[in-house]
């Protein structure tokens, strides 16, 4: 049995036909191929999926793209804009918060929620407010760090405002 | 370092070695575009899914796919008997330990996919292929396989004792070695001197490294040119298509090229031949398709390796005023059901040789027995044997501070090797070659406020505390290793690295390495010793890493390697272009070649202004009109195999700090101390990155992580992060981490000794020292990891009586004001 | 995961229908706990009924000393509004605590008290706080709700669509996690209502939520920590696992309850939101 799905994703509109056991991690990665989102564990416990849906983070591998259906979908290649890193984005290279790049894309949209919607955040609310996103290689320190920094720059102005100087290499 | 003498400080020049220079890798991580192996896409793909023996121990008496077959979308199923009739082979063991009476190892075979047996729950009876994942795993119900199941065996201990179940019928008394090194009778002869014996028996827990992103395979066959290409995520290519050729798959390896792009974290997991890189390889050519398989995470569980797993006794021998005399150590090392790549190596050869660990005791001993067991193979993670013989050494010397009355800092300080002593042999083997360990042990001890420690003991009861401290002090073999040393243990694997620096015409330069960055940041790294070595802008240098098509040879990165043999290659390699760029120069400029020498990137020659850049000698070499030809090749594109003369040995102290609730049994880590000697630092921000992961995955093993059998069915309790605890955020406190750069590796041109497992070989034991001394208070003298909350909780009842009385007030108020009152973690 | 039908209905009623008439019919709302069973092919429903289209189901209110909460209502949107914090700040607390920030963005309260999970959390406040669980058929006492482990007194088709809290004159809920998947391996809500009743509701312990009618006698008695610290916990009916036996679990309801009881005694505690 086939449905539609009709969603927009880093602000394109997006129409598919797909099963509606399809997860919303998988309609991501198979049906539109952006394969930066990625899938760590079955358990809904690793948060390495994390998008942003309607400005929430969720899990991705925890919910059905039909559940999705007429949301705005933000992935970790939606972030940057004109070239230019998002703050949360910008923090993770100077801090050096990602080794092996595998969490980042969820840690990345995690924090951009938590830097979004949360005010005076400081290192035990960062730790205890990110436990839904497991990273095996910085141990969490840099993290922390690129939190904390990425936080600053939000109350310094508006996310719009401060996409960073700091010019997309890729 | 020879010919590339420079007149600067190390850490001078912008983008070189010391600087934190911002990695090069990270854009596209952090833009969603890195290329892991499960993001490929490969027009006429197929799916594999793997179905997997639900018992830990049974025959297969039957069994039927033909149903499966036939099902909605499924290309083909393949089974044990189809493997057979293939005629091919089994997955190897690149170790080949020796028993104490000069016999081999038992090596019973693996093969990838169970042909008659099961010895493990994971164990792959049959791999289904299918246009979907979906199709494939719809069709896996339809298979029936018949098992009779047969009694199993999961403890290392339980699988030697006389009655217990035999896992291989070529492997009697399920052991696969009983191995020994050192020396005995002088080990004897010191404890029988002894003033004082501490005696312990410790459990190094069995766990799963988890890297982030599951074990992922792609395998393509080409059948007109009768070529295969196996993209992996793996931290060894050259390794994988070695192995899958010669011993597995026997076809020649210039048809098999082994790919291995981004990797989402290795951590020792997926240094190995693994059944599926065997099984998809196999099924792409018998069904004509590209096919891939990536685990789930629970499918990690029951099929990557699993680590550690040793039962260990221990004994130290002092002396009246506790200096060590001698030290000896038994152990029984769970292999699991097969043996894996590297696993026999890992509580021998990777463990004991480094029980010597800081100090001077002169006489040691140690003995091994490998055992099979009715559980995953158990293989190398993070230290891989380092760490096992970390804890049982620093443990013991606690114990025996303990019951002498002596201070633990200082009975180490008694004991450890004088700096003026290097190079210094241990009894073992290992020849360490230079570290000031005192120093490493006085900065953490100093930043730690170890003098202060009573104080805070105090304060902490106040409020209802255990408050304790750890020390670890911990010494590495690294650097692995040179091949003859692999040799003599009976490796069956060199230990060199290779590099190649290839300049292009325009300057810019290309560096293919055999190492295997999978977060460590070579890209940027091995940058920085170009630019660094040859003048060559940053930004103009790029790393080729993780393809055996376009690489020479390699042994990837394993045994924190990759700087101290991977960046020596490096090094030697552009000594060699140097070498031929002063030909170049010396022709071009007239001028005899002893009179060139280079500098900043440039030729110059002695007594003239004459001058050229390296980019114009690469342009000169690939335009050879202005060129002595009759002397040499054109090009600028020179390669190094680099094999070390010796391991090397990074060192340190770890120092942990921590608050047990004794209402609850949780832990609280307050603070976590280390001063780490890795010689020469290449990027100071790498290498806090790289000691701030090691001490997280210690600290999982020695609070969080473990794995459970049941001991009579053999089932996997802990088969998913529902119940395999992950250190998180909140688990962790921000990391305290120093070095000195002042005893810098003697025999390599960089004089790195690595940095990449050095956190993890000492935190485990750091934690568990400061649970004890913690406890100690309350008489609680031992426990094992992990230090769990209910597991304190229980040593500490067995002492209730002594426990301190906080106030009512201020145990209630242990939460931080939070209403939630979230007890754990608070 | 196998295949199912996906409906989306409009009223509450409509989805009891959708539900009645198909058997192996499963209602999804956060999905928090159903979507993960599915993926493991634990569950495999023929449709899957969403529940996220039906307005009637959402939303807070405050009535006669009653806050009504949508069966649909979010955890986050609990831990955040200032009806909730206001009226109940233990329950805003409570839901901060729940799962981790991904996981409260989507999971609702109704889901979680029709799974009844016996590590969940809500399953505590509803029956530590004297709720009122509130269908299209009936409205059914808190006491009477939570029946066995994932079985509660719904009937087929039966719905959660509002949970009643009588708001009390103090309450605080203290979870202490299990290691690993963050689930109360006890939690324990304490609450005092304003004519003195108190109520004890241990998750985490046992098949479902329940009662502990020794340490709601200490604290009616003098609602102080001291008053439960010493009381002993029968083991007969508490869960023994990996991660705790049933000594350790008895052990910690007296402790997490004399904990609850201070933060109870916090006038400004609203918890994290």
């Amino acid at each position: 049995m086939a449905n539609k799905v009709s969603l927009t994703v880093n602000g394109r509109s997006v129409q598919r036909e797909v099963e509606p056991r399809t997860l919303l991690a998988t309609f991501l990665r198979e049906h539109l191929g952006m394969t930066g989102t990625h899938i760590g564990c079955d358990t809904s416990q690793c948060g390495c999926c994390t998008v942003l849906v309607d400005g929430d983070a969720v899990k991705s591998c925890t919910m059905f793209a039909f559940q999705a259906n007429g949301t705005s979908i933000t992935t970790i290649e939606g972030l940057a804009s004109d070239g230019r890193m998002h703050p949360v984005q910008a923090a993770f290279q100077e801090h050096h918060g990602l080794q092996c790049g595998f969490c980042t894309s969820g840690m990345v949209m995690s924090i951009v929620e938590l830097v979004e919607k949360y005010d005076g955040l400081d290192e035990a609310s960062v730790r205890e407010l990110l436990d839904g996103n497991i990273c095996r290689c910085t141990g969490y320190h840099n993290i922390v760090k690129a939190t904390l920094a990425a936080a600053d720059v939000y109350r310094s102005g508006s996310a719009a405002a401060t996409h960073t100087d700091t010019l997309l290499r890729s | 370092m020879g010919t590339m003498t420079s007149k600067r400080e190390s850490g001078t020049v912008p983008n070189g070695i010391g600087r934190s220079v911002k990695r090069t890798e990270d854009a596209r991580f952090l833009l969603g575009k890195g290329r892991y192996t499960d993001d490929l896409r490969i027009p006429g793909q197929a799916y594999i899914y793997v179905v997997r023996s639900p018992h830990a121990h049974a025959n297969i008496t039957s069994l039927d796919a033909s149903e499966a077959k036939s099902a909605s979308g499924v290309v083909d199923v393949l089974i044990g008997s189809d493997y057979l009739d293939d005629g091919l082979g089994t997955l190897p063991c690149i170790w080949q330990v020796r028993n104490k009476n000069g016999s081999v190892m038992a090596e019973p075979a693996r093969y990838p996919v169970a042909v008659d047996r099961v010895r493990y729950v994971g164990d792959a009876v049959a791999v289904v292929i299918a246009e979907t994942l979906d199709q494939a795993k719809d069709a896996a119900d339809l298979i029936v396989v018949e098992y009779e199941p047969l009694a199993a065996v999961v403890a290392g201990p339980d699988a030697i004792m006389p009655q217990a179940p035999i896992v291989h019928n070529d492997a009697p008394g399920n052991l696969c070695f009983d191995w020994e090194i050192g020396n005995r009778a002088a080990t004897e002869d010191a404890f029988s001197r002894a003033h004082h014996i501490t005696r312990l028996d410790v459990i190094n827990s069995r766990i799963v490294p988890n890297p982030m992103e599951p074990r992922s395979v792609v395998a393509i066959y080409d059948d007109i040119a009768d070529e295969y290409t196996l993209h992996t995520s793996t931290q060894n290519p050259h390794l994988v298509r070695s192995l899958l050729c010669k011993s597995v798959l026997r076809i020649p390896e210039h048809k098999v090229r082994v790919v291995s792009a981004d990797v989402g974290g290795g951590f020792g997991v997926k240094c190995h031949l693994y059944p599926e890189e065997v099984l998809l390889t196999w099924a792409a050519r018998r069904c004509g398709r590209p096919v891939r398989w990536t685990a789930d995470r629970s499918e990690t569980f029951l099929s990557d390796a699993h680590a550690r797993d040793h039962v260990t006794h221990g004994e130290l021998a002092l002396d009246s005023d506790g200096t060590f005399l001698g030290l000896r150590v038994s152990t029984v090392a769970n292999l699991g059901a097969y043996l894996s790549t590297w696993s026999a190596s890992i509580p021998t050869y990777a463990s004991a040789p480094n029980l010597a660990g800081q100090y001077t005791t002169p006489a040691i001993y140690a003995e091994v027995k490998g055992v099979f067991t009715n559980t995953v193979p158990v293989d190398a993670y993070r230290g891989a044997g380092r760490p096992e013989a970390n804890y049982i050494v620093e443990r013991l010397i606690d114990a025996a501070a303990r019951e002498m009355g002596l201070d633990r800092v200082e009975i180490r300080r008694r004991n450890l090797v004088p700096s003026a002593a290097m190079p210094y042999a241990t009894p073992l083997g290992p020849v360490y070659d230079s570290g000031d360990f005192r120093k490493c042990l006085d900065m953490a001890a100093g930043n730690a406020d170890y003098e202060g420690l009573a104080e805070r003991k105090q304060d902490a009861l106040r409020r209802g505390k255990l408050l304790g401290l750890g020390v670890s002090c911990y010494i590495e073999a690294c650097g692995v290793s040179p091949s003859r040393a692999n040799g003599i243990s009976g490796g069956r694997i060199g230990g060199f690295e290779m590099a190649e620096i290839r300049f292009n015409p325009d300057g810019s330069a290309t560096v293919f390495s055999g190492t295997h960055s999978h977060g460590q940041g070579h890209e940027t790294v091995f940058a920085q010793i170009v630019t660094d070595k040859l003048g060559v802008p940053f930004e103009s240098v790029m790393l080729v890493q993780g393809d055996t098509a376009r690489i020479a040879f390699g042994h990837g990165t394993v045994g924190s390697r990759s700087a101290a043999v991977g960046g020596s290659a490096i090094v030697v390699a552009g000594e060699r272009i140097v070498a031929k760029g002063k030909r170049i120069a010396a022709h071009i400029m007239e001028v005899d070649v002893e009179d060139v020498h280079f500098e900043d990137g440039e030729f110059r020659s002695r007594g003239t202004n004459k001058v050229m850049t390296i980019a114009e000698i690469a342009h000169a070499a690939y335009l050879p009109i202005n060129y002595p030809l009759d002397q040499m090749d054109p090009g600028l594109d020179e390669i190094c195999f680099y094999d070390p003369t010796n391991f090397t040995f990074p060192n340190g102290t770890q120092i942990c700090e921590l608050e047990i609730d004794p209402q609850t049994g949780h832990v609280e880590l307050k603070r976590f101390v280390v001063a780490d000697d890795f010689g020469r630092i290449l990027n100071p921000m790498i290498v806090h990155g790289q000691v701030h992961g090691g001490i997280a995955q210690g600290v999982g093993q020695a609070l969080l992580e473990t794995v459970v059998y049941d001991a009579d069915s053999g089932q996997l309790l802990t088969g998913s992060f529902m119940d395999y605890a992950m250190p998180r955020s909140c688990d962790l406190p921000s990391f305290e981490v120093s070095y000195h750069e002042d005893s810098p590796c003697t025999h390599n041109p960089l004089g790195v000794k690595g940095c990449g497992e050095a956190g993890t070989i000492g935190a485990a034991t750091a934690v568990m020292n400061a649970v004890l001394d913690a406890m100690s208070s309350v008489g609680v003298d031992h426990m094992d990891m992990p230090a769990s909350p209910s597991r304190v909780w229980r040593a500490l009842r067995a002492a209730t009586s002594k426990l301190p009385r906080p106030t009512a007030s201020a145990s209630a108020t242990a939460g931080n004001g939070n209403q939630v009152g979230n007890a754990h973690g608070e | 995961m196998h295949m199912f039908e996906y409906l989306q209905p409009r009223t509450a009623i409509e989805a009891e229908a959708l539900l009645l008439a198909n058997e192996e019919a499963r209602a999804i709302s956060g999905g928090m706990s159903l979507l993960p069973a599915m993926k493991l092919r634990l569950a495999a429903p023929s449709h899957l009924i969403d529940l996220s289209g039906i307005e009637e189901m959402r939303g807070t209110s405050v009535d006669d000393n009653v806050l009504t909460i949508g069966a649909m209502t979010r955890h986050a949107e609990v831990a955040r509004s200032s009806v909730v914090r206001q009226a109940i700040p233990g329950l805003a607390a409570l839901a901060s605590g729940i799962g981790d920030r991904q996981v409260r963005n989507r999971g609702t309260i109704g889901g979680s008290i029709a799974n009844s999970d016996p590590a969940a959390c809500y399953p505590a406040s509803v029956l530590g706080l004297g709720a009122t669980v509130m269908t299209p058929r009936r409205r059914i006492a808190a006491d009477d709700f939570f029946v066995g482990v994932f079985e509660t007194a719904l009937e087929p088709g039966e719905l959660v669509t509002h949970i009643a809290f009588p708001i009390p004159e103090r309450s605080a809920y203290v979870k202490f996690q299990q290691p690993a998947s963050r689930f109360a391996l006890v939690g324990v809500l304490v609450s005092r209502s304003r004519d003195g009743t108190v109520r004890v509701a241990v998750t985490g312990a046992s098949s479902h939520v329940f009662r502990v009618p020794s340490l709601e006698q200490a604290l009616a008695a003098e609602f102080t920590p001291g008053a439960v610290e010493n009381i002993a916990i029968d083991t007969e009916e508490l869960n023994s696992d990996i991660h705790g036996d049933a000594d350790y679990r008895a052990h910690l309801i007296p402790v997490l309850t004399a904990r609850a009881v201070d933060l109870a005694s916090k006038p400004d505690a609203v918890g994290k939101i």
